[in-house]
């Protein structure tokens, strides 16, 4: 049935459950953005980082059901003891999430200083967990495990490297927060810490849950 | 409209290649993944050419075959070519990237996607992996011979299971991979710039749906993508590595027993492949739904029949997508508990189609139909919809699929539905756009010709498919000489030859047509469909940022048409109330 005059008169409140409501186009200091795309509302970076995650989720369940399908219908899984200094690890990694909620605290409370500080921290820790992944794969060789060993061996490698990649991006994005300058730009400074800080906790979560994969299915 | 000055306006790049390389303008990116996919869909169409021509005459002599007559590899090598370019390249680039990119913005009241370099990344990796698939062409060996669909362990164990299997399938790995990539960055964009950047009033029940079609196809790819991108990176690792992820021991290949391999699972890369290839079936389609539900509606002047069971039918479509891939694996071998499970989903997916299908005879009905090109392709995108459909209905069975599945009644389905509907979708999509995008008209009469040469051409190619399927005849078969059972069925091949001939060569007419109206079309007035969306509430082409420093406002749905008491027979979304003349 076509609308009438009438109906449209009845949905003249246009701000009603509609999308933007006010357009986002100053920055926090107050200065003009650099240019019509500076409309992009601080929520949109939220939403893309949550997308994200879903399809980094889709990506690691594709892996995780290959091992079990992969464990499942071969008959030549060989497990392995994982290198111990994944368990050490892990909790550099956990570590590194309650650093980086320090930290957001004390950007919220304006305390720059002391965020930049503990901050730091948290991209020292990411960094460290890598090497300490690469200690890992040093063990393994040396134990004469390697990609190719056994099916159990190459989705350790794998995943562990994916991780390993993904975390990296992670930790190119705590320097970005860190390092850019954030008086022109669209966002601030504490909202990029913020989405900084869900893709980290994600991949925290994410290393607990391959752990537990390659511990549990090893 | 409403205008409010807008704190944002912004100025559009000078330089030649920030305006149209390099650029971030999501109405020049639009336009650029149209035109990478009008290159690849007559790469992909010559290619399909050739393989026609072998088929009928399997000793001819052509000149892009080495000068001598086709080997059989060869024609695997232009069926895997052929079927990669056309699922990744036209038809997952055009509908969304081409279209959506340019239209979806606009149609929301935004000024552009919401990550416009995201975007702009997104075109050119997409871009580098076309030219990734092209090269295998170049290379020892050539291209893959294993199909789009790269079953393992053909597809996993280098250049000694055949030429192409080499060099150009790690190129072919790499290159989808790549694609994923693109893919992802893409999805994302359409949907943050959908969900966050919808102007004030433009409520989720007032979006065209042609919106939600990119909408609900971005969110299958960016949960679909990462599948594909998984599986590729493990068949990469057996081809590269050495690993075994797919590739079972004991295989004996050309009197070479593969020792160096064990215990991999060939099935495991059928079930990531389709659990992504069945929602890039809906990836393909659903835009074409999507524009066919939208011009349906403005060239019938009236609503959408039942705009939110269209929708619903739409995230039905794009739900169960995700539950059905195993019925692309009924000769798998498969528990004949799963198939059940499989087929039962299968046919659920005709009850929304269904409900589309009915909703556009019902959008149809009573209308004051106005047949313009754009109309006669939306309605020919309906019927082919349709036929494709109902053979659906037979291959979801597995007792019909297991006779079936390697014939040629599946290439006359999955052709119908997933390649020839979607195109029809992507003509119906250029010929309404088209004056927006480049400020002036197609020919009308050119346009009808193409309509109807390439309409009666497609059902001439496909529809006799069904019967050479139903006879049995195998389908990637490069030559049936001297298969007697296969003989009586060569004058049909003959006939689809010629009508594939005929039905390609129409297509110059639509390329002479693009390149005509480009340089000498009839100017494009701001709406020349009279049509409601934001789109053609500004100027034909629109100005860099849209709307020209103001702000849009929506006040009503998408589908204002024949509204009684209203002076004419359509009110633009973006029309202030008090604007809105009134019949006297």
């Amino acid at each position: 049935m076509p609308g009438t005059l009438t109906d449209d008169i009845e949905i003249l409140d246009v701000g009603r459950g509609g999308g933007t409501d006010v357009p986002a186009g100053g920055d926090d200091d107050g200065e003009p953005s650099g240019g019509g795309f500076g409309r992009v509302p601080d929520r949109a970076y939220f939403t893309l980082i949550q997308l994200s995650l879903a399809g980094i989720t889709m990506f690691f369940m594709a892996l995780t059901s290959s091992l079990l399908v992969r464990k499942g219908l071969g008959n030549d899984w060989i497990s392995f003891t994982l290198p111990r200094v994944v368990w050490v690890n892990t909790l550099v990694l956990l570590g590194s999430s309650v650093t980086m909620q320090i930290s957001l605290r004390r950007i919220r409370e304006g305390a720059i200083a002391s965020f930049r500080n503990w901050w730091t921290l948290t991209t020292a820790l990411g960094v460290l967990f890598l090497f300490g992944q690469v200690a890992a794969w040093r063990d393994l060789r040396a134990e004469g495990v390697f990609l190719t060993t056994n099916p159990s061996s190459s989705f350790f490698y794998l995943l562990t490297a994916l991780h390993g990649l993904h975390l990296l991006g992670g930790i190119i994005a705590l320097l970005y927060v860190l390092f850019r300058r954030w008086r022109r730009s669209r966002i601030t400074q504490s909202t990029a810490a913020s989405l900084a800080s869900i893709y980290w906790h994600f991949m925290d979560g994410l290393w607990i849950f391959l752990l537990a994969l390659l511990y549990l299915g090893r | 409209m409403v205008t409010h000055e807008s704190g944002g306006h912004h100025h559009p790049p000078t330089g030649f290649i920030r305006k149209y390389i390099f650029s971030i303008d999501h109405k020049v990116i639009g336009i650029q993944y149209w035109f990478l996919a009008l290159f690849s869909v007559f790469v992909g169409m010559f290619l399909s050419l050739l393989m026609r021509l072998h088929l009928v005459w399997p000793n001819l002599k052509l000149p892009f075959t080495a000068g001598g007559v086709m080997l059989p590899e060869t024609y695997l090598a232009l069926v895997t070519m052929h079927g990669s370019i056309m699922v990744f390249m036209v038809l997952t680039t055009a509908p969304q990237g081409g279209f959506g990119n340019y239209a979806l913005p606009i149609q929301i009241g935004a000024e552009d996607m919401a990550f416009p370099i995201l975007n702009m990344l997104s075109f050119w990796t997409t871009f580098v992996s076309l030219m990734v698939l092209i090269a295998a062409f170049f290379v020892t060996g050539g291209p893959p011979i294993g199909g789009w669909t790269a079953y393992p362990p053909l597809s996993a164990l280098g250049e000694i299971v055949g030429p192409g299997q080499g060099t150009g399938m790690t190129l072919w790995v790499v290159g989808v991979m790549i694609f994923c990539l693109a893919s992802l960055l893409g999805a994302l964009n359409f949907i943050v710039t959908t969900v966050d950047l919808r102007a004030k009033g433009m409520t989720f029940g007032r979006l065209p749906l042609t919106v939600w079609s990119w909408l609900i196809t971005a969110i299958l790819g960016l949960l679909a993508f990462g599948v594909l991108l998984a599986a590729c990176i493990l068949l990469l690792l057996d081809r590269v590595a050495g690993t075994s992820f797919f590739i079972p021991g004991g295989l004996v290949v050309t009197d070479t027993v593969i020792t160096w391999h064990k215990g991999g699972s060939p099935l495991l890369w059928q079930h990531l492949f389709w659990f992504f290839g069945h929602p890039e079936v809906y990836i393909a389609i659903l835009p074409g739904m999507g524009v066919a539900s939208h011009l349906l509606a403005t060239f019938s002047r009236k609503p959408v029949f039942g705009y939110k069971a269209m929708v619903g039918a739409m995230l039905a479509i794009g739900f169960l997508g995700f539950c059905v891939w195993g019925h692309h694996m009924f000769v798998s071998g498969m528990s004949p508990y799963s198939a059940f499970a499989f087929s039962i989903m299968t046919m659920t997916i005709g009850v929304p189609s269904a409900i589309k299908t009915f909703n556009w005879m019902g959008t149809l009905w009573g209308g004051k139909i106005q047949f313009t090109t754009a109309m006669l392709f939306a309605l020919g995108f309906v019927s082919l919809f349709v036929t494709g459909g109902l053979s659906g209905l037979f291959l979801a069975q597995p007792s019909l699929d297991l006779y079936l599945h390697d014939t040629y009644f599946v290439v006359a389905h999955f052709h119908l539905i997933m390649g020839v509907a979607a195109i029809f979708g992507i003509f119906a999509a250029t010929f309404f756009w088209f004056p927006k995008m480049f400020g002036r008209m197609l020919s009308e009469p050119l346009g009808k010709i193409h309509f109807w040469l390439t309409f009666v051409g497609v059902y001439c190619i496909f529809m006799p498919m069904h019967f050479l399927g139903l006879a049995g005849h195998p389908r990637r078969y490069a030559d049936t000489t001297g298969v007697n059972f296969l003989a009586p069925l060569h004058t049909v091949h003959y006939f689809i030859t010629i009508a594939a001939f005929f039905t390609i060569s129409a297509q110059l007419i639509f390329l002479f047509n693009v390149i005509y109206s480009l340089i000498a079309g009839k100017k494009a007035s701001a709406n020349p469909w009279n049509a409601t969306t934001l789109e053609w509430s500004v100027s034909s082409p629109p100005p860099f940022d849209n709307f020209g420093g103001v702000v849009p406002v929506v006040y009503r749905g998408a589908y204002e048409f024949s509204v009684p008491d209203a002076a004419e027979d359509f009110i633009p979304q973006g029309l202030a109330p008090e604007k809105v003349g009134r019949a006297h």
